[in-house]
């Protein structure tokens, strides 16, 4: 053990050559190998293989916003007060000067008017906000509908989850500190949504408002949840989301050479050691031109919170629409009873909210218990391949989508020139039935395509070219696809509905099935039965077509 | 550019497998995997004055980066932070913001290009594969951490000593509850403060906006008028908690047109009196529409006609907003009968 490291700077030494001594990284290297065992590490992580799609970039628009939101935010912690102290403001913005105001609202004018370089670093930590988000929405349903949840990565899939969740509620008591008048009305929704619950409602909101709202605490409140505890949990939990994503390794879609055994690519260094360090300045650099060019919450127009006023239009940001949503088209139903009041017309909805979301955390160990597949998965599927996963995944977006419509109804409406009224009912209609057209129509193009792959290998592909053959007949060329092809096109898996077996057994006795094998059953058949995916051409109905007139 | 100087087998037509009749190579079986397909070389592999070219790009690049940072640097000493610049199509929009948020973009962007290109253009881009290994540990490891866990456990007798055992769970069961009291005094107990506003016998209706007491004659019809009570200052260290339940709002109706009993019963000459918080989740409502007498809730678009006791005839409130009873004092100002009779605001599980 101990002739091992001295063996290696013997080497390192004689590579060095002129100087006889190790060159200088090299030493500090060494030095810290002996500390903290750094070469075991990079043995296994330098020349790691990532594959290269355009798709995985989207996971790292994540990460680095979430940096840039750390950096930012920072900078505006040393000079944002979380004090809900009256005061009146004497800053440099004009039309407020004089009036009352918190002391949050009024350091926020501070940033914004007086520190230089303070309204782009706010609008930077802002516009980085709702690209963490969106860039969250947009990778999780690209891990979704590739079905990169799948065995070993359905805890990663989970930590995804959380940091989404954990995202939004970051953002919102984020964007509530400045103590303005929109965000103000945001927190009395969700004050009001707070009130609605069962027998706890009231109590949860004196405590979390330090008695009626606003009070005087839930400045100061939000930000500690703001800066320090969300954040922690979702720094940990990114950590650990990559250490798995390392540690996994990542996944490839099919093709030559690719198979569940290995993984495809370049090497970390230097290839994308470049191509992803550099892309943290490439997502810099853009929020940083959008924070120099689009204005983001400009709180100084809507001026300090009143309880008694309001401004229309009145909109949380793009992440919090779909509660928005639910809030404005559910119903107002209250059941009173026994001197007690059951808000089912809030309650309902901010159940939802976590109802829908849950489900989209369940769905990998819904569909692992479906196809009964203990195996692990690294080749990604095509969405077509898995039509009713993608019919799903289609129809919980436009479920979110419709709802997120809801939440802007009076933009909508005032946009567009429509009734509010009928942009409401589109909504309450459109949140049970949007889905369920979602799913038949996306079902049918996932069924499509695959038919269509299916024509491609056995035909080949339409050349365009039309030949007129000596007795007057014309046919378009198709020309038969390369073997690489041929595989990319055929490599998926196909399962086979799962099965109840038999009812008897071998001594004839009739065994009682449970309900779960019956629905497993049925739903498998929903999954993979005959109608619902395009059995994928074998290789002898490829062979016997091609020997039949192969001679194109 | 330069496709004279690119040896014959790198030319396109030289690498043009996907055309033609195509050999399958496999002929067991045509779907096999063919393995990793030959590198394709770049143009910058093969010709060294692309590849000279690719690396002044790459220098460009970062030399931009370090003019835009020493651009920030002068931004932010000579650009006055009240200036303002038209900028088209954006408009009016502050300079040193602009100056300084461009500047710092440009710096950054120039950085992660110019890396991207260099590994884009000048790193190897030749593919290799890395093996995966199973995640789960072989059958004699997993038995061997089963063992020692076992052994581990045996040692501790956990399992053979209960008492000791069913203790620790009690005491770890409770240890967090000092955590949950401590929470306590986080806020008060609601009591009955949700029912309760400044509201009261004798109290005068003050204009929100002029701060004097409402006459009757100050208040016409079709306009609508936010109050809030005789002695509610802004200054005030409770403001912001009273008039998040006392806001009202006024409106003056023809007395014919008030269709609910107890509305018209509760109103002084065609005034009447609303709490200005939605019943849904508490917004102040805003927008008020003469011909129809209907308000509006800006947040959720719930819908109250005033002219009948101010029910919802449509959005997601789920009950009436609260009348406040009116009268004339002795001097002729708007004064209030008593607090609302019910809770303002919001529902919640106590208002019953």
């Amino acid at each position: 053990m101990s002739t091992a490291p001295n063996d290696k700077s013997a080497s390192a030494a004689g590579a060095a050559g002129r100087r006889g001594k190790a060159p200088a990284g090299e030493r500090v290297a060494d030095w810290a190998d002996g500390r903290l065992g750094i070469y075991s590490l990079a043995k296994a992580n330098m020349r790691k293989i990532f594959p290269d799609h355009w798709s995985f970039m989207l996971g790292e628009v994540c990460m680095y916003s979430f940096i840039i939101i750390i950096l930012t935010g920072v900078y505006l912690t040393l000079f944002f007060h979380p004090s809900m102290n009256e005061v009146e403001y004497h800053g440099s913005y004009v039309p407020l000067q004089g009036q009352l105001m918190s002391e949050a609202f009024s350091s926020t004018l501070h940033i914004s008017f007086d520190v230089r370089g303070g309204l782009l670093i706010r609008q930077i930590h802002h516009w980085a906000a709702l690209i963490f988000l969106a860039g969250m929405f947009v990778h999780m349903m690209r891990v979704f509908f590739t079905g990169a949840f799948r065995k070993p990565r359905e805890i990663n899939w989970l930590f995804g989850f959380l940091l989404f969740v954990l995202g939004m509620f970051t953002g919102f008591t984020g964007y509530s500190l400045p103590d303005d008048l929109l965000s103000g009305t945001g927190v009395r929704f969700t004050e009001g949504a707070i009130l609605s619950m069962p027998i706890v409602g009231t109590y949860i909101s004196f405590f979390l408002f330090g008695g009626e709202f606003p009070g005087h605490d839930f400045v100061a409140r939000f930000y500690s949840i703001h800066i320090l505890l969300l954040p922690g949990i979702m720094l940990g939990l990114m950590v650990a989301h990559l250490i798995l994503v390392f540690y996994h390794k990542h996944t490839q879609f099919a093709g030559p050479g690719k198979s569940e055994k290995n993984v495809v690519g370049m090497p970390l260094l230097p290839v994308y050691m470049a191509k992803a360090g550099g892309f943290f300045f490439l997502v810099f650099g853009v929020i940083a031109a959008i924070a120099a060019v689009a204005q983001i919450n400009p709180i100084w127009a809507m001026g300090p919170y009143r309880p008694d006023q309001v401004s229309t239009g009145a909109q949380p940001d793009w992440y919090m629409g779909f509660a928005e949503g639910l809030i404005r088209f559910f119903p107002g139903w209250e059941i009173n009873f026994w001197g007690h009041t059951l808000v089912l017309g809030v309650f309902i909805p901010l159940v939802l909210f976590g109802v829908v979301l849950g489900a989209m955390a369940l769905y990998p160990f819904i569909e692992s218990w479906i196809t009964g597949d203990k195996r692990e998965h690294h080749i990604l599927d095509r969405p077509r391949n898995a039509p009713t996963r993608t019919a799903l995944g289609v129809a919980w977006v436009t479920m979110y989508m419709i709802t997120l419509v809801g939440g802007g109804n009076d933009l909508w409406a005032t946009h567009f020139s429509l009734s509010i009224n009928a942009v409401t009912w589109f909504v309450r209609i459109g949140f049970f039935a949007g889905p369920v057209i979602a799913f038949i129509v996306t079902k049918r193009i996932c069924l499509g395509l695959q038919r269509r792959d299916r024509e491609k290998v056995l035909h080949g592909r339409e050349t365009g070219i039309i030949k007129r053959l000596p007795h007057g007949e014309f046919i378009e060329v198709h020309e038969p696809l390369s073997q690489e092809q041929l595989h990319t096109l055929t490599a998926h898996e196909q399962y086979k509905p799962a099965e109840i077996g038999p009812t008897v057994d071998e001594n004839g006795v009739e065994r009682k099935v449970k309900a779960t094998e019956k629905l497993r059953a049925k739903l498998s058949d929903a999954y993979y039965g005959e109608d619902n995916q395009i059995p994928k051409p074998t290789v002898e109905e490829y062979k016997e077509i091609t020997s039949g007139h192969g001679h194109h | 550019m330069s496709s004279q100087d690119i040896p014959e087998e790198n030319l396109p037509a030289a690498q043009e497998h996907a055309h033609g009749a195509v050999s399958v190579a496999d002929e067991v079986n045509p779907f096999a995997d063919p393995g990793l397909p030959p590198h394709e070389h770049r143009i910058q592999d093969i010709d060294e004055r692309a590849a000279k070219r690719s690396e002044r790009a790459v220098a460009l690049l970062f030399t931009v980066s370090m003019l835009a940072t020493i651009g920030f640097i002068v931004s932010y000493v000579t650009v006055p932070h009240d200036k303002s610049i038209f900028v088209f199509p954006i408009g009016h929009i502050s300079a040193l913001n602009f100056a300084l948020g461009m500047t710092l973009g440009t710096a950054l962007f120039c950085i992660g290009a110019g890396a991207v290109h260099w590994a884009r253009t000048l790193m190897s881009d030749v593919e290799v594969a890395d093996e995966r290994h199973a995640i789960a540990a072989p059958e004699d490891v997993r038995a061997k951490v089963h063992a020692d866990f076992r052994q581990g456990a045996k040692e501790s007798a956990i399992g053979r000593r209960k008492l000791i055992r069913n203790t620790m769970l009690g005491a770890l069961t409770l240890v967090p509850l000092s955590g949950v009291m401590l929470l306590r005094d986080l806020g008060p107990l609601p009591g009955t403060s949700l029912r309760h506003t400044l509201w009261a016998k004798g109290k005068r209706l003050v204009n929100m906006n002029t701060n004097q007491p409402l006459r009757p004659e100050d208040v016409a019809v079709g306009s609508l008028t936010f109050a809030k009570p005789d002695g509610l200052e802004e200054a005030q260290e409770d403001f912001q908690n009273e008039i998040a339940k006392a806001a009202l709002m006024i409106v003056r109706l023809q007395p014919g047109n008030i269709k609910d009993k107890r509305e018209l019963d509760w109103s002084h000459e065609g005034i009447v009196a609303f709490s200005k918080i939605c019943t849904h989740v508490g917004c102040p409502i805003s927008l008020y529409e003469q011909q129809t007498h209907h308000v509006l809730c800006p947040c959720h678009q719930s819908t109250f006609d005033l002219s009948d006791g101010a029910r919802v005839i449509f959005g997601p409130a789920g009950h009436a907003l609260p009348q406040l009873r009116i009268g004339v004092d002795s001097e002729g100002y708007l004064q209030a009968l008593g607090d609302f009779e019910e809770p303002v605001g919001p529902a919640f599980w106590e208002r019953g």
